[in-house]
């Protein structure tokens, strides 16, 4: 089975952002740019927080409208993404419901959870983990 | 050096009210001389602040500025804010976290220098693209600095990457104390840049941005965040701050006399235990929440459920603030035990755009001027302060910023201004203008407020001195004691960083001709005192230097 990053429960979440940091940080970077994975407040701080990040969809909504197959689907759920096949179009972007598809700006290319689960280590309070997707059973 | 240099922590910038513009300017130098966001404001301050500026007059700076680590490392998460205080005349420093740090790195600036004043009431949008410049006249006079906060929320570009710092009324009608709110909860409180922005017309700044930052060598970036990350998140560092937070020292405080009640008429509150950490955790903690780039999560947020009285189903439910120092200001400092009452009185003070420690000094000090016959309820247009009693305290509050009558105009100027006017100087609690904060724990306390650079707790942390030496049963010598909150001030305020042999105390000496006052001092203490002096000299120092 393949793995994706699960949302275990957003209320230990305390917004403290060390995800977002983390992803930046796996690719030898200081800052923000490039992050795959967004923590913001459910509409002020005093409501909480949201985590916007891949969920690895079945038939997932950005390869979907993917012109040049620079995003394919990952067998058993999620998407590959090659960079070099991207044209920029931003298709990806409009489709994601979650808005979980990024903006590298450096690059001018869409920028997606890779599934390494790097950010959950750095996740003191287990709002995030690294998990196999489970298929759906509806009995 | 070279690869230091890639940091993009170079640019500083410069906003002019007057004439709605800005401009960015390259001072690489200035982050290499000063670690830290404190050492940058400092030196903008004194390149900025002309010598005598009025504090409220359109030449007085607001300067904003971050340090290197931020966006690199946790815990990294404040700002400088350095102003002329309107409230002691004095060094106007004040540091808050939210998300402002990481906004102002991440919209690729070290530091933010805004001067003049707008005709109209201006908000500021700051990204990586510059300015933008927002009429916020809809904003100005709204009762509730929380509601501004959400309006801009909706209206504004970059959640989760943005802060927006805000004043409420009280900073519009600059009261000499009102602050600055961030992200809701997070505050430049002290000694009054809510009054600056007021005086400026300007309403807010939202700040916002998405940089990444180049690091020199990526394995020991990694190996040294994951050290300090194990230590922070893992070790008993933290813990306090995270767990109970800051509010964990109302009970011991009390225990040692140490916690200062009803105007410090005592150091011990009997209610004590019914408004401490403990208890506030058990019975009204509704969520803990971090600032940006901090696991430690020491925002400890209150739920409080209030009915409407003219409906039996209508309640409403607040999420407040707390830790030690409000719930000494608006608890014990006003006789309040009971925690609805003391939140909804912090809750006034929040929505108002007070300094919650300064606002419950000040009312402490009317309850015992009224306790003892110095003013009457005419003063204080028929409200009645009596300790723990919070409905009282809260129209006071209120009465504190629309000013209905000349007493309330005083408090609007602090505790001294107050005493200086009805008497009561002999229990004013401040230093150098400045109200006392919630630690009464010895001399440690109570001298480093008082020789501070801005009468604060946080200048040389004398509380945590005074509480070692109890502990201990060690008395501390008086030079002991001088060294320590001297060294200790020096250590966190101003650091120079040592560049090509050059240090920055002797050459600000050099500068200001007192090189041989710090001749046979040790450098630190050289260092505070030559700060001391240059800020003297550049007017805002407003007693005389034998003072010092």
């Amino acid at each position: 089975m393949v793995k994706r990053l699960s949302v275990i429960d957003v209320d230990l979440c305390v917004g403290c952002q060390a995800c977002m940091f983390a992803c930046v940080r796996r690719l030898g970077k200081g800052g923000l740019d490039g992050t795959c994975i967004h923590i913001q407040s459910a509409g002020g701080i005093s409501k909480g927080f949201q985590v916007i990040v891949c969920r690895a969809c079945d038939n997932a909504p950005c390869a979907r409208v993917c012109p040049t197959e620079a995003l394919v689907f990952r067998e058993g759920g999620g998407v590959k993404f090659s960079a070099e096949l991207c044209i920029g179009c931003e298709n990806c972007i409009e489709a994601c419901p979650f808005g979980a598809v990024f903006w590298d700006q450096e690059h001018q290319k869409p920028q997606i959870c890779v599934y390494c689960g790097y950010c959950a280590d750095y996740c003191p309070y287990d709002v995030i983990a690294l998990e196999e997707i489970e298929a759906v059973n509806c009995g | 050096m070279a690869e230091f240099l890639k940091d993009p922590l170079t640019k500083v910038l410069f906003i002019d009210l007057n004439k709605l513009s800005y401009h960015i300017e390259e001072r690489p130098e200035l982050f290499e001389d000063y670690l830290g966001g404190t050492g940058v404001g400092i030196q903008l301050l004194s390149e900025y602040c002309p010598a005598g500026a009025d504090p409220l007059g359109p030449e007085n700076p607001i300067i904003f500025a971050v340090g290197p680590l931020v966006g690199h490392y946790p815990l990294a998460s404040k700002t400088a804010a350095l102003f002329k205080s309107p409230h002691t005349g004095n060094l106007g420093e004040s540091h808050a976290g939210g998300r402002s740090a990481v906004a102002l790195r991440m919209a690729g600036y070290g530091a933010v220098v805004i001067r003049g004043r707008s005709k109209l009431p201006v908000y500021l949008v700051i990204t990586s693209d510059g300015v933008v410049f927002r009429d916020a006249s809809a904003f100005w006079g709204m009762r509730s600095s929380s509601s501004v906060g959400s309006v801009l929320r909706m209206r504004e570009e970059g959640s989760g990457l943005r802060s927006i710092m805000r004043i409420g009324r009280a900073g519009e009608c600059q009261v000499s104390y009102a602050n600055v709110t961030t992200e809701t909860y997070r505050h430049f409180g002290r000694l009054g840049l809510g009054a600056v922005f007021g005086s400026k017309n300007l309403k807010a700044l939202v700040v916002s941005g998405k940089h990444s930052l180049p690091v020199a060598d990526k394995r020991a970036f990694r190996r040294i965040y994951d050290e300090i990350f194990r230590e922070v998140t893992q070790t008993e560092l933290m813990k306090k701050y995270h767990e109970l937070g800051t509010a964990m020292n109302v009970n011991p405080l009390n225990q040692i006399g140490g916690l200062p009640t009803r105007n410090l008429t005592s150091g011990r509150f009997e209610g004590a235990e019914q408004i401490s950490g403990e208890r506030l955790r058990e019975d009204y903690l509704g969520r803990r929440v971090a600032c940006a780039h901090c696991p430690a999560a020491c925002i400890h947020l209150a739920a409080l459920r209030i009915p409407y009285p003219h409906d039996p189903y209508f309640y409403k439910t607040l999420m407040l603030g707390y830790d030690h120092e409000l719930i000494y200001s608006m608890g014990s400092m006003l006789g309040i035990d009971d925690v609805p009452g003391m939140l909804q009185v912090i809750d006034e003070a929040e929505l108002q755009g007070l300094d919650v420690m300064s606002t419950g000094v000040i009312l402490a000090w009317a309850t015992e001027a009224l306790q003892r016959k110095l003013i009457s309820t005419k003063e204080t247009d028929g409200i009645s302060l009596q300790w723990g009693q919070a409905s009282g305290y809260i129209s006071a509050i209120k009465r504190i910023v629309s000013q209905p009558t000349e007493f309330y105009r005083h408090l609007a100027r602090g505790v001294d201004q107050a005493a200086s006017v009805y008497g009561g100087e002999e229990f004013a609690l401040s230093f150098g203008g400045n109200e006392m904060p919630g630690y009464h724990t010895g001399p440690g306390a109570h001298l480093g407020y008082l020789s501070g650079s801005r009468h604060s707790h946080l200048d040389s942390a004398g509380y945590s001195l005074d509480q070692k030496s109890l502990k201990n049963d060690q008395p501390l010598t008086a030079e002991g004691l001088a060294e320590n909150l001297l060294n200790e001030e020096s250590r966190i305020s101003v650091r120079p960083w040592r560049r090509s042999g050059e240090n920055i105390p002797r050459r600000i000496s050099k500068e200001s001709g007192r090189r041989s006052c710090m001749r046979n001092m040790p450098l630190s203490a050289g260092k505070v005192l030559i700060w001391k002096v240059s800020a003297f000299q550049a007017g805002f120092w407003k007693h005389p230097p034998q003072q010092e």
